[in-house]
């Protein structure tokens, strides 16, 4: 008999267990089958930076929470309503978000008295009603696993490791997830293994026919695909929308794109996206450290390439010396921070944007840099482009500032149509630019183009236009060294002006105040746009009034920000730091804004930005 | 990336810039300018596919004093700066001009990384012995126990051998010379033109103002010819005024110096810049004494084929672009899309 199917318009799952148990595996594929079926979705990997912590310890956890639904969501979900839990450590670090009454599925495999000792628990939680107050599907996942795979030569260990495919499996029946994808993804993984791949295969299907035809699942749910706009849609990570979008900048402009970079979490996957990317003339260079990455980047420039350098804050700050180098030669180049928690080494796999003030000065000297950071994966790819943009425009070194969170986070992503990409064509300078009193020419290194105030960018092989460049001042228009006074101050002010009218060609900034009757204001940037939208959304449904913006460009700022700060009463900034950018825009424009930081390493809970906009709503 | 012809035959002069030269009078940059400006037009390369790029340093000024493109980067970076012009440009010749401060001390890692590379970079490494754009202290190939402002008791550092450094970095080109002896230094130069991949060429530098006479011993009439080991490829290793002085192999694997009186022909060591084995280079770089640079080996040490990262970078990017460009459409779509209408 077909078991009875519920409709629901959203869940959260969150699938947590042994870092060796392959649970980014099993999220990422389950997100590839929910993105398939066209649920609109976010996702949160949540991974330890030891690679392999020792087995069945609370620090080895990992876990990937995922958020669908049949509308458009914002975030992957304050808290799971479906928790996965594959062995004792990932329940007892991951129950706590699990609200009463959720679903709990636990592998009983793995709940042995060794196992339970080693986190802490003196008693078995699934047979000591600890867990009453949730929905328990106690499951034997790994010797099921294995059962089903008696027929093969496999050993024990090989065919344990299949239980995260089981699963996939379950969930996958569960949820009506189509899996074909996976069986397809399966097949090029392991197609030079086909008795682990057969294996995996039928561990996958072993998972699905067991929900179906045990009692412990009585009902099957169903999520409707989300109406999103028509068009092409795939699923897309912010790691890898960033690195398209590199691809597509060098297509755009025109020039070869040049990546000096050196391996860093969270960063490392845009070096290793664009290194299999030569095809779009695509050079990448891991070099021996930070410096040297930024270092060849700079020279590739130099040369005529887009040169970028991807790294994380660590990295930055050992880059420093050479992005003043690239404000003084004046050349493009663009810095890829994806930011990780601080200070040092910090929390390598966690999210932070605590580096924005470090973007905005970490240089000696008045060193202004450009900075762009994108809201959502998937707009990593925009924010590239427009990092390209103003990189090659203005002749200067841009900073891209994702996170953590935009980096392994995913969402559907509209394929754009590449002939409405914007067309960012390069044109080098081959000609005196130059005129004389006397009527003749000559190449000036240093003289402006009146509208961007952007130097000339002359590559070497241009004939006749041999010059020098230097981090040492140069004199205006001819571009010798210079220790004249009023030369520096002029030089000085000539870079900082060059840098503030930016703002000439980047939106206003907008706000979304649906009433039109807001009196607060929140206003963020980065990845926090999901999590104060959807806090916005609340605040709406509660039917109060709250307006949001959204910060893509933080140097310069949109020409329209302080006007558009000074019409609420009161302006709130929540930020995963302490408040960069409360600090900045109330240095620039004189606003008393209120400052909600919270530094987890976690993206912000919808619920509570929606308390705390709740509390300054209430007090104006 | 222009296909320009050669021009007309180059002159010295052409690579001369209008900028005024700001070394102190008497340094030993001067000479190696006038040789490298003098050397240039040999190379039949137009000027405007030249590029010097400098670290930081009293040398490393040199690329404003030349007609071709340069940058002036900043302390020790100039062959990170250059790996990603030269391996992003082959069609360019790219020389790295560098001191013993830049090169050995805050740039290290970058020089053994260029050289194990490969890259095809023509690096000029001014060894002063002294860091003198910051007036004086010792620096990394300066004798124990110097005395400077930095060190009033002394310095207590043991100084690095460049070219037992660049041949541990597999260095596939390696050289020494002198300021002062232009036909040598142009001799080198031409050599290290001539290879492809990393060239290092160790320039001992007078700095007459911090460390005047570091090498005397080397230069001086009556000393030189006992003192400075000629390397000549393909000839065995002999000097002083009447080839008095020989390079046998020792016991011990390395090479000794011995009067060549005393041992037949055939056991002198025949000088070989091609071998594939590092060790007798090495060896050659071992025989001079580290404190008073006693019998120092000057000439091609070490000049071997081994393809640049350049080359390979370049052969794998026109591997990868064999069948067409990439198209941009199909990889931004991918492989796992859904449609909505
Ligand atoms: S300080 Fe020494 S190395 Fe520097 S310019 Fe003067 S003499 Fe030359």
């Amino acid at each position: 008999m077909p078991k009875e199917t519920v409709q629901l318009d959203r869940v959260i799952i969150r699938f947590a267990g042994d870092s060796g148990d392959g649970m980014q595996l099993t999220g990422d594929r389950f997100t590839a089958e929910t993105a398939t079926f066209g649920n609109d979705l976010s996702t949160l990997p949540d991974f330890p930076a030891e690679i392999r912590a020792p087995a069945g310890t609370l620090p080895g956890v990992s876990a990937f929470q995922l958020h669908f639904a049949d509308h458009d969501i914002m975030t992957p979900g304050d808290a799971p309503n479906v928790l996965v839990a594959m062995n004792p450590a990932a329940l007892k670090a991951n129950l706590k978000d699990l609200p009463r009454g959720g679903d709990l599925i636990v592998n009983t495999d793995e709940f042995t008295s060794r196992n339970l000792t080693k986190v802490g628990y003196s008693d078995n939680p699934i047979e000591d009603g600890s867990l009453d107050s949730y929905n328990v599907h106690p499951i034997a996942l790994t010797s099921l696993t294995v059962e089903s795979l008696k027929d093969f030569n496999l050993t024990k260990k090989e065919a344990e490791r299949a239980k995260n495919m089981f699963a996939l499996g379950l969930l996958s029946w569960l949820y009506g997830r189509p899996f074909e994808g996976t069986e397809r993804f399966l097949h090029e993984k392991f197609e030079r293994k086909p008795e682990i791949l057969k294996a995996n295969l039928t561990a996958l299907h072993a998972g699905w026919n067991y929900g179906e035809t045990t009692e412990d699942f009585s009902v099957r749910y169903e999520v409707k695909p989300a109406p999103l706009a028509d068009g092409t849609y795939r699923n897309i990570s912010g790691n890898l929308a960033l690195s398209y979008g590199l691809v597509a900048a060098g297509q755009q402009t025109g020039l070869p794109i040049y990546l000096g970079s050196y391996p860093i979490t969270p960063a490392s996957d845009i070096l290793h996206e664009l290194s299999k990317h030569k095809k779009f003339g695509v050079r990448t260079f891991q070099a021996e450290d930070e410096i040297a990455g930024i270092g060849a980047a700079l020279g590739a420039s130099y040369g005529g390439s887009l040169g970028i350098t991807t790294t994380s804050g660590p990295g930055v700050a050992l880059k420093s010396e050479a992005i003043g180098l690239a404000v003084a030669l004046e050349l493009p180049l663009i810095v890829v921070d994806v930011q990780r928690g601080g200070p040092s080494t910090g929390l390598p796999t966690k999210t932070e944007q605590a580096d924005l003030l470090q973007a905005m000065f970490g240089r000696n000297g008045e060193a202004p840099v450009p900075i762009i950071a994108p809201q959502s994966p998937s707009d990593c790819f925009d924010a590239a482009l427009e990092a390209a943009r103003i990189a090659t425009t203005y002749r200067t070194p841009v900073f891209l500032l994702s996170d953590g969170y935009l980096a392994n986070g995913s969402e559907p992503w509209q394929v754009p149509n590449v002939a409405d990409l914007p067309d960012l064509t390069v044109t080098f300078t081959t000609e005196n630019n130059w005129t004389n009193e006397d009527g003749t020419t000559e190449f000036m290194p240093f003289a402006r183009d009146p509208e961007t105030l952007a130097r000339p960018w002359a590559i070497p092989g241009t004939p006749g236009l041999e010059h020098r460049i230097g981090g040492i001042e140069k004199a205006d228009i001819t571009g010798h060294i210079s220790y004249d006074p009023d030369n520096h101050d002029k030089m000085v002010r000539l870079r900082q002006a060059k840098i503030d009218g930016i703002a000439k060609t980047i939106p206003d900034l907008e706000v979304d105040d649906p009433s039109g009757e807001a009196k607060v204001l929140v206003i963020g940037w980065g990845s926090t746009f999901g999590p104060i939208g959807a806090a916005c959304r609340l605040v709406r449904d509660s039917g109060e009034h709250i307006a949001q913006a959204h910060l893509r460009h933080l140097n310069p700022f949109p020409a329209n920000t302080g006007e558009v700060l000074k019409r609420y009463d009161r302006v709130i900034v929540p930020e995963m730091n302490l408040g960069q950018l409360a600090m900045l825009l109330r240095a620039k424009y004189l606003v008393d804004a209120i400052s909600y930081n919270q530094v987890r390493g976690m993206p912000f809970k919808s619920q509570e930005l929606e308390s705390a906009i709740k509390d300054v709503i209430a007090n104006v | 990336m222009s296909d320009t012809a050669v021009p007309v035959q180059l002159k010295a002069k052409d690579f001369k810039s209008d900028q005024e030269v700001r070394w102190c009078p008497g340094c030993g940059d001067y000479a190696i300018l006038a040789a490298v400006q003098s050397f240039l037009p040999e190379l039949g390369i137009p000027k405007e596919n030249i590029c010097f790029v400098s670290g930081i340093g009293c040398s490393s000024r040199f690329p404003y004093y030349l007609t071709t493109y340069g940058m002036h980067s900043i302390h020790g970076r100039a062959p990170a700066i250059a790996t990603g012009l030269a391996t992003s440009r082959q069609d360019l010749s790219v020389w790295v001009v560098t001191g013993d401060g830049d090169a050995l001390s805050i740039g290290g890692n970058h020089l053994i990384h260029a050289l194990r590379r490969n890259v095809n970079l023509k690096i000029l490494l001014f060894n002063n012995r002294i860091y003198g754009l910051t007036k004086g202290q010792y620096s990394p190939t300066s004798e124990v126990g110097k005395v400077t402002k930095s060190t009033p008791m002394g310095s207590l550092d043991y100084p690095f051998n460049p070219l037992s450094l660049a041949l541990g970095a597999e260095a596939t080109f390696v050289a020494r010379t002198i300021d002062s002896d232009r036909k040598h230094l142009t001799e080198v130069l031409r050599a290290a033109a001539s290879h492809e991949g990393s060239a290092l060429v160790e320039i001992y530098q007078n700095c007459n103002i911090f460390n005047d006479g570091a090498f005397d011993l080397l230069k001086d009439a009556d000393s030189r010819d006992d003192e400075v080991i000629r390397l000549v490829d393909g000839e065995p290793i002999v000097f002083g005024a009447e080839g008095q002085h020989a390079v046998v192999r020792n016991a011990h694997g390395g090479l000794k110096i011995v009067p060549t009186a005393s041992v037949d022909a055939s056991e002198i060591v025949v000088h070989d810049a091609h071998s594939s084995d590092t060790a007798t280079a090495f060896a050659l770089t071992r025989l001079s004494d580290p404190e008073t640079l006693h019998h120092t080996p000057i000439g091609v040490l070490r000049h071997v084929e081994r393809p640049s990262y350049d080359r390979l970078m370049g052969d794998q990017m026109s591997a990868a672009q064999s069948n067409g460009p990439g198209n941009l459409q199909s990889l931004l779509t991918g492989s796992d899309t859904w449609t909505i209408t």
